[in-house]
């Protein structure tokens, strides 16, 4: 299996690096608007945060996979996990937060050995909607996750899950051989326990992923594409399709570098703007905490270790007062969000 | 000016044609962005007629703008492959079948 940026001591792994690759070329030399630039044409600058309703949790960075898009550089050589101390902080935030919605995400958030304590521990809190972003292929790696449909079930955990393609081919080549067979297993094991079916309350939905240097299509067309063959070559029902757009961080920063994609793509993410998309990035309505406590205005953020810019960085200094009242930091990696219809972690946002 | 014929940079320069002809450019671009709107064919099976024909019309701005369009549609390189091959089916086809006219004029000249 591959190996994470990371663990090959490759430059991109370097967060600075990063934020040097997106500040400059095309974008220095004005051939490009920066972000800022282009928001600021419709007086969105600077970009402010809304009512707050998502509270996203990375439990860590430890995965099973090593997907060639991955914008967190996850992996099994990935050690950054949650401790219980950061989940007890968590928790006192869950008891008080105005947010409706609590999103837990990683890496493999089922492999912190204390995943399942965090789970129990938040369902008692009875927030409205209560995410786990699973890979699906951990419920098939070990006899120990195999359980976890029946786990979902009991706490009425809303699972989403990152489904590249209805084709094996499309889907083995973005996050590994065997990645398609084993998700297909476990979506059928996720219907058996009734997520996913029509009417259902356990609710079962899906991530798309481009997978390569373009853009996702019409996330209704799809939806529709998606059921259609899942339904016939499978038997797999699903509920709702998210469109997630490629941001140009991480190991897909390192992927459009390498295949000479980074220009043509950046291109394609500012010729797309769409300036109605910006009022509903998902950074106006959620934080988003790291696997160590640390604050950001999302997941792309964190992974850019570009911390919120408010006197609160931290979990044990949470005070949802005062994060409302800062500016959120923005790079030209947010192109991926206003692109199209937009992007976010739920799907389409104009 | 570009010392090729085509340039790739120059497919994000398309729009620009309304500038010297507001009226027609507007109208052309209006009626395309209809006929590529889902209807009695979807926006997918479109596309991957447009990919044939951007094909048989070797026109390279149409062949990247259709195949970048597949993949965002989902479509896959197989379906790509095949939709080709019916555009090449029906080149191959329509020059072959004038072979019933050469055969024709043969018939009337040869004894």
């Amino acid at each position: 299996m591959k190996k994470s940026l990371k663990a090959r001591n490759n430059d991109i792994a370097n967060t600075q690096r990063q934020i040097e690759i997106l500040s400059n070329g095309i974008f220095k030399n004005g051939e490009l608007p920066t972000f800022a630039e282009k928001i600021n044409e419709t007086k969105q600058f600077p970009l402010r945060p809304k009512k707050l309703e998502v509270l996203q949790i990375n439990l860590g960075y430890m995965c099973n996979q090593v997907c060639e898009h991955c914008h967190v550089d996850a992996g099994p050589d990935r050690k950054e996990i949650m401790t219980k101390e950061t989940m007890m902080q968590c928790l006192e935030v869950i008891k008080k937060t105005a947010a409706h919605t609590l999103d837990l995400t990683g890496g493999a958030p089922e492999m912190n050995p204390d995943f399942r304590w965090f789970v129990e521990e938040a369902s008692k809190v009875g927030i409205k909607d209560f995410i786990v972003r699973s890979n699906l292929t951990i419920i098939q790696a070990n006899k120990k996750y195999q359980d976890l449909p029946d786990f979902f079930k009991k706490h009425k955990v809303h699972v989403v899950s990152s489904m590249p393609h209805y084709t094996k081919g499309k889907t083995d080549k973005q996050r590994g051989d065997g990645v398609f067979d084993k998700s297909i297993a476990a979506l059928k094991s996720l219907n058996e326990v009734g997520y996913g079916m029509p009417n259902s309350d356990l609710k079962l939905d899906l991530v798309y992923n481009p997978s390569g240097a373009f853009l996702p299509g019409n996330q209704n067309a799809l939806e529709h594409d998606f059921k259609k063959a899942l339904k016939e070559d499978f038997g797999i029902d699903f509920h709702n399709l998210f469109a997630i757009t490629n941001l140009p961080i991480s190991r897909f920063l390192d992927y459009l570098i390498a295949s000479e994609n980074y220009e043509d793509y950046m291109t394609a993410l500012v010729d797309a703007y769409n300036p109605a998309a910006v009022q509903n990035v998902m950074c106006t309505n959620t934080i988003s905490v790291s696997w160590d406590g640390w604050l950001y205005d999302c997941d792309f953020n964190q992974m850019l270790n570009l911390k919120v810019a408010s006197k609160v960085q931290h979990i044990s200094a949470y005070n949802e007062e005062l994060l409302q009242n800062r500016n959120i930091i923005i790079n030209q990696h947010c192109y991926g969000c206003t692109a199209g219809a937009g992007s976010s972690c739920q799907g389409v946002v104009a | 000016m570009s010392k090729n014929y085509y340039d790739a940079a120059d497919l994000r320069k398309f729009g620009k044609i309304t500038e010297w002809s507001e009226e027609l450019g507007t109208k052309f671009f209006d009626y395309y962005g209809k006929v590529f709107e889902d209807g009695a064919l979807s926006a997918r099976e479109k596309s991957l007629i447009a990919l044939a024909v951007a094909h048989t019309e070797q026109c390279p701005y149409c062949i990247d703008a259709y195949t970048k369009d597949g993949l965002q549609k989902g479509i896959t390189k197989e379906e790509m492959m095949e939709a080709i091959h019916v555009g090449a089916a029906i080149k191959s086809g329509a020059t072959l079948v004038h072979g019933v006219q050469m055969m024709n004029v043969v018939n009337k000249l040869e004894m």
